[in-house]
């Protein structure tokens, strides 16, 4: 009876606060409605363990249901390079992971589980809710690993302190994400935590948790979610098969294959079974050196497709044709640069495109939306 | 440290400003929320406690739970301290603490404020009604802050239940614990977890921090609450504890099963008929779905403490009530802390740094004391007189002052509320037995006869008396009340090592009491007293480690001859009951040999 009480106090407090807050008015909230909105929002998060496990690279993150058959939502990462990525619901099942698809400047990955009941509790993405900044916001996660087995994800409270581009951040933070992005007070982006999701003190989906960014100039760890509306598209087009991943598979083989050899890629000695596609060397006045790619670039994708193996990047450039444009992902000192390589006729004529996300950071705090882009240098040469 | 609180107080401020929109008196209900909040935090605060060590450096947090000063914090906080620490509290003051007792595994001590009586304390909560997404705020003092003892607060929630986190480095081990995203940093270790009513639900003492440096990341973890209060009784004693151990090792099989892949032959729970490959189903009273769930439900028990067990053999179910051995041996625990004393726990991989201040404000180490107890006596720091007088330093105990206080405590209740001085060894009972038939009981100092329906057992109490364990399948019953009877005459001098053990659960109820422990003849006697009447409810007679002991409990106590005695002995041992006696006439020739004879009163 008097353990009662306690809780009906705290929910006058709550339903103030939310009341007062002027946007969630029209929906009184309960400190019941409270515990049973988290505890939903727990049950639609899965731990996803995969590659990883040295120091620093948790071998583990986060991911959200996004279908009652299994869908799962989580950020493309290291973690998933393995064919053995295994997914805990909330109540302890485990499943292994399919990898639907992968969108590499999102860092989104949609895997599918193979579940035989298809009754999963989910976040429905297209009916998921925005807010804004003030707004009290929960982040539902399995950071630091710390829940294993039928064990809840962890439940951490902030509030909503601004909704920004990432890449007002630009050159502080990597990131190849540059849409709107929820920035949160709440400690939400701890490792193991990306994948996991922001929710309302409604349980409704705000976003979904970004991967560890921290500037390099002041060493600040920034707390962020991407919002569901930035990536609807994109789960979407993972989700249903239209996946940049298995795109190239489908087409039949190419009549003259392009060869690295073509766009003057060399990549290192491939010696292991899965030896990292690092270029050794760009031969002179090639395409690859038209287009910047320089020695030691580690190549990551190609043409959006991951390339973790030199034989990967060897078999997804080899089923283009020599005539195609190729896009190539390349991390460069922990950035993610994306060049296309453009088909030689067309290569004098074009100016090639730039994706890269580097930039001088602006050491002053005012970032000058109206300067010109700089053309990709390299502040730490 | 106060964002969290501060960015909560910013927001409603900010809220009520915005719906407001011209009026400026915020609702009533923000108002009486806010009301609240501070009226628990007001309170709170006051219970919390300020430590530093006896040099004013290095330290952490407490909580008052008594208004004689008894209060809690980490182990890993009282260990650099030595037996005497400076507490400090939010009236300014500045108080002399002394160790009461510690549990390095669970990390937790107690200590005593000395000086006044009347010390503000914490209500205590209820950790097991805690659930994820409750309000909650840690109390303490991060970063050693406050110079005036006033305690940061924190707020926050509850973001975990039932924590297992694996031991940092040898010790540690933080089992069930509350984890939270109330800010808990270095210097906030053993300061209280409040709920946002202000009652205590944990301890403070330890974060996930891995590459983000010593400061918090929002993820704290407080030990339960019940745990603590489980091994209160413990810590009273001045002892070392030890948590408890099944005495076998589970796994998490791939349908779900948690099973025994290796047990114990000289366990309990091996004697009870767990078996290797049973998958174990509950646990004291919880189910258990995982390894972890076994460790997380295990941990919070002292050793020595009695749990009811299920598991499931080939579609069978079977329960029992196991009694739980200690996760290290004696000689093996007190190693370990002299060890963590001098070279702290370096946390495991993967596992940070904890939340624990070891550096005094200038950020110099500071200087390590040796643990009391093991300390040499010459380079022993001058005890404030205070702590002085409270403090004994023995082998295996962190203050063996305590103990000696509770096992007079209980000796002389015992004497004067049961008037059970003089009694002597020649003690003759007659009465029946509870299945039906007469029995006599004739004991004397070196020797007892035992008439039952289904013969007579005799025992000789000399040479090697630990064999002498008749009637057979009692454990040693008429030795049991040689034991008894010794404690009477040689009281807790000459009885043998005589300690007091804690609060422990025992008898058929698994009623939790007081209990002394005596070791004579190579053997542990339990005795055990009542709270209300302090008379002796329990006797448990250990022949032999890996032995059932014979456990007897003593009820329907009546007054005789000036004595107050237990008319009815439930006598067990293991699962079964050997007999129970009711006894109807019994008869105690004094030492004195004198001729009045006292009898119980018939039935009634």
């Amino acid at each position: 009876m008097d353990r009662r009480l306690p809780l009906c106090r705290a929910s006058l407090a709550l339903a103030a606060a939310a009341a007062l807050s002027g946007l969630t008015a029209a929906r009184p909230l309960l400190a019941a409605s409270l515990h049973d909105a988290i505890r939903d929002a727990q049950r639609k998060v899965v731990k996803i363990y995969g590659a990883g496990g040295l120091r620093g690279l948790e071998a583990y993150q986060t991911g959200l249901l996004i279908s009652a058959e299994g869908h799962v939502l989580t950020v493309q990462s290291y973690v998933l390079d393995t064919d053995e990525v295994a997914v805990v619901l909330d109540d302890g099942r485990r499943f292994k992971a399919e990898i639907l698809g992968v969108d590499p400047v999102r860092e989104l990955a949609v895997l599918k589980l193979a579940v035989e009941d298809a009754a999963l509790p989910f976040f429905d993405l297209p009916s998921s809710a925005v807010a804004q900044p003030g707004d009290r916001v929960l982040a539902v996660s399995n950071l630091f690993g710390i829940a294993a087995g039928d064990e809840p994800v962890s439940v951490l409270q902030g509030v909503v302190a601004a909704v920004a581009p990432l890449n007002a951040w630009r050159g502080a933070f990597q990131s190849a994400f540059h849409g709107d992005v929820y920035i949160v007070d709440a400690a939400a982006n701890n490792p193991g935590a990306a994948g996991g999701a922001l929710v309302n003190l409604h349980g409704e989906l705000l976003g979904v948790l970004g991967k560890e960014l921290r500037s390099q100039s002041t060493g600040a760890w920034l707390h962020y979610a991407t919002p569901i509306d930035q990536i609807l598209g994109a789960v979407e087009a993972m989700r249903s098969g239209r996946s940049l991943r298995t795109e190239p598979a489908r087409d039949a083989a190419p009549a003259e294959p392009l060869a690295l050899a073509d766009v003057g890629v060399v990549l290192v000695p491939d010696v292991l079974p899965r030896t990292p596609p690092y270029i050794d060397a760009v031969l002179p006045k090639s395409r690859a050196q038209e287009a910047g790619l320089r020695p030691d670039d580690l190549i990551v994708f190609v043409d959006g497709e991951p390339t973790a193996s030199c034989s990967a990047v060897t078999a997804a450039v080899g089923r283009r044709e020599k005539f195609d444009a190729v896009r190539i992902s390349v991390l460069r000192e922990g950035r993610l640069i994306e060049e296309t390589l453009d088909p030689p006729a067309a290569a004098a004529a074009d100016a090639h495109a730039e994706h890269s996300v580097e930039g001088n950071p602006p050491l002053d705090g005012s970032a000058d939306e109206s300067a010109p882009p700089r053309p990709s240098p390299d502040v730490n040469e | 440290m106060s964002r969290v609180a501060s960015a909560i107080a910013v927001a409603m401020t900010l809220g009520a400003g915005a719906l407001a929109s011209g009026a400026t008196t915020p609702d009533d209900a923000v108002l009486a929320a806010q009301g609240e909040r501070a009226a628990a935090i007001a309170k709170a605060s006051a219970a919390t406690v300020a430590i530093f060590d006896a040099s004013g450096g290095g330290g952490g947090s407490g909580v008052l739970i008594s208004s004689d000063g008894l209060a809690l914090t980490n182990f890993h906080v009282t260990a650099p301290c030595g037996p005497a620490m400076k507490c400090g509290l939010n009236d300014g003051k500045l108080y002399d603490a002394v160790i009461v007792g510690i549990d390095p595994v669970g990390d937790v001590a107690l200590i005593q404020l000395l000086g006044r009586d009347d010390f503000p304390t914490a209500e205590i909560g209820d950790s097991d009604a805690v659930r994820v997404g409750d309000w909650a705020f840690a109390a303490g003092n991060p970063f050693l802050l406050a110079d005036d003892f006033t305690p940061t607060i924190t707020y926050g929630m509850v973001s975990g239940l039932h924590r297992y986190q694996e031991p940092a480095g040898t010790l540690l081990e933080y089992t069930d614990c509350i984890q939270t995203d109330a800010a808990i940093n270095p210097g906030n270790s053993g300061g209280p977890l409040f709920d946002a009513q202000g009652r205590l639900i944990g301890i403070n003492g330890r974060g996930s921090f891995e590459k983000r440096g010593r400061v918090n990341v929002g993820v704290g973890y407080a030990i339960s609450i019940n745990q603590v209060m489980r091994f209160l009784g413990h810590l009273k004693s001045g002892r070392i504890l030890d948590h408890a151990s099944l005495g076998a090792t589970v796994a998490t099989q791939d349908d779900g099963r948690v099973v025994v892949d290796d047990i114990l032959e000289t366990s309990d729970a091996f004697r009870r008929g767990l078996q290797y490959g049973d998958a174990i189903i509950r646990f004291a009273d919880r189910d258990v779905t995982s390894a972890n769930g076994l460790k997380n439900a295990l941990g919070v028990y002292p050793s020595g403490w009695r749990v009811p067990i299920t598991w499931r053999r080939e579609g069978e179910t079977f329960t029992a009530a196991v009694r739980l051995s200690g996760v290290h041996d004696e000689a093996e625990l007190i190693a370990l802390v002299q060890q963590e004393h001098a070279d702290p726990s370096d946390p495991g991989p993967g596992e940070p740094p904890r939340p624990r201040d070891d550096k005094s404000p200038d950020g110099e180490p500071a200087p390590k004391r040796p643990m009391p107890g093991f300390d040499s006596l010459g380079n022993k720091p001058k005890l404030p007189e205070a702590v002085a007088e409270r403090y004994v330093a023995r082998h295996g105990y962190a203050n063996y002052w305590y103990n000696e206080q509770q096992q007079q405590r209980l000796w002389r209740g015992y004497l004067e509320q049961s008037a059970a001085e003089g009694a002597g060894y020649d003690w003759r009972l007659r009465g029946a037995l509870e299945t039906g038939g007469a029995f006599t009981l004739t004991i004397a100092e070196n020797d007892a006869d035992l008439a039952l329906p289904t013969g007579r057992f005799k025992a000789a109490f000399s040479g090697d008396v630990s064999q002498q364990l008749s009637p057979p399948r009692s454990g040693g019953f008429l030795l049991a009340i040689h034991a008894w009877q010794r404690l009477l005459d040689k009281g807790l001098s000459r009885f043998g090592e005589v300690y007091y053990l804690g609060r422990l659960p025992h008898g058929a109820d698994n009623r939790v009491e007081d209990c002394l422990a005596g070791l004579f003849e190579g053997m542990e006697t339990r005795f055990f007293f009542a709270d209300d009447s302090g008379a002796l409810t329990g006797i448990e007679l250990f022949s032999a480690d890996d032995a059932d002991p014979c456990e007897i409990t003593f009820a329907d106590f009546v007054e005789a001859g000036g004595r107050r005695l237990p008319r009815r002995w439930l006598v067990r041992q293991g699962d079964a009951v050997f007999a129970e006696f009711v006894i109807s006439d019994w008869t105690l020739a004094a030492v004195a040999a004198s001729t009045a004879s006292e009898s119980t009163a018939g039935e009634h």
